[in-house]
């Protein structure tokens, strides 16, 4: 045995592994539960805004049952974008506490704004979040409508990504210039 | 207001079995209460169906499930106005579009062509409610 195990003592070494592990399996534990619908939710200014438009739209429910809590496409999957997204989300927490959205005109106020940055986020990293299910490599163009066919293989011909068309999957719109009537005051594009 | 809606539904009812002779599509439900809507998948056709007359409001080819037309957006526009046709391909926004009440065209779209679901119809193949008389 070596000397310094000796001066140490096995059962110390023995006792921080095992210390390790159980503030590992805590840390994590507690850091999931924060990465579940039922927790975002828990917050009436998700409940109210997001989660109730939520709920009407395809990746809640549809024909096949399989659907995505929030953390699927707001919370990046690897370890590391995920540390640095729950870093920024403490913002959230103050925000939750001066009541920045804590009503429904409130939000709508701040919708382009909230609305842009995630655009913004998902842009950076190339969709990521959609593409850990809808993976470019394994469609079948045989089994979408001509339409699709067409504009999939031009837009990534292109280099463009997910989110720069299909905004507004999941949630309400902000507003967004699109030439009808009088031009919006504030408005996306 | 919720009082009005019962006190009407009442008097709907009540004429309903007065007047045997009409038959309302919508059978016995009052109308503060909805009709259970059949379940129907839209048609994925991608096939442009031509006009059965003239003036017909053209029918959409497309599923339009989840299509947003709010205060803030309508989704309709992201292909279909002048501007994202060039570039969508999709068929462009009618001349007639961009004429107000009075017949002055403007660079807009007029507003009261805002809600397109109002005359343009997915289209589905399913047999029509009632007879239809009608000849262009």
């Amino acid at each position: 045995m070596k000397a310094w195990i000796k001066h140490v003592g096995l059962w110390s070494i023995a006792g921080l592994f095992t210390a390790g592990i159980l503030f590992w399996g805590a840390f994590n534990w507690a850091f999931e539960v924060t990465n579940t619908e039922q927790f975002c939710v828990s917050c009436h200014e998700m409940q109210v805004n997001v989660f109730s438009e939520y709920r009407h739209t395809g990746h809640y429910t549809n024909r096949s049952g399989a659907r995505a809590t929030c953390p699927d496409c707001h919370v990046p999957r690897e370890w590391g974008p995920k540390i640095v997204r729950k870093i920024q989300a403490s913002n959230e927490l103050w925000h939750k506490l001066v009541g920045s959205v804590d009503t429904p005109e409130k939000f709508q106020a701040k919708r382009l704004q909230l609305a842009e940055s995630e655009w913004r986020r998902m842009k950076a990293n190339d969709s990521q979040e959609c593409r850990n299910c809808h993976k470019y490599d394994y469609m079948d163009f045989a089994e979408q409508s001509r339409r699709a066919v067409r504009t999939h293989s031009r837009a990534f011909d292109e280099g463009k990504t997910c989110i720069d068309c299909h905004k507004g999957v999941a949630h309400q719109l902000p507003p967004i210039e699109q030439e009808i009537g009088a031009p919006k005051a504030a408005a996306a594009r | 207001m919720k009082w009005v809606f019962a006190l009407m539904s009442v008097f709907a009812l009540g004429n309903a079995f007065s007047q045997e002779g009409i038959k309302p599509i919508r059978g016995a439900v009052p109308i503060p209460e909805t009709n259970p809507s059949d379940t129907y998948r839209m048609e994925r056709h991608d096939r442009v169906l031509r006009r059965s007359h003239k003036w017909q409001p053209p029918i959409i080819p497309h599923n339009i499930k989840g299509y947003q037309i709010t205060k803030n957006v309508n989704t309709c526009m992201t292909c279909h106005s002048r501007k994202a046709a060039k570039e969508s391909g999709a068929t462009p926004v009618g001349k007639s579009h961009y004429l107000d009440r009075e017949g002055k065209e403007h660079p807009n779209i007029s507003t009261r062509r805002y809600f397109c679901l109002q005359c343009h119809a997915p289209q589905f193949d399913a047999e029509p409610l009632v007879d239809n008389t009608f000849k262009p």
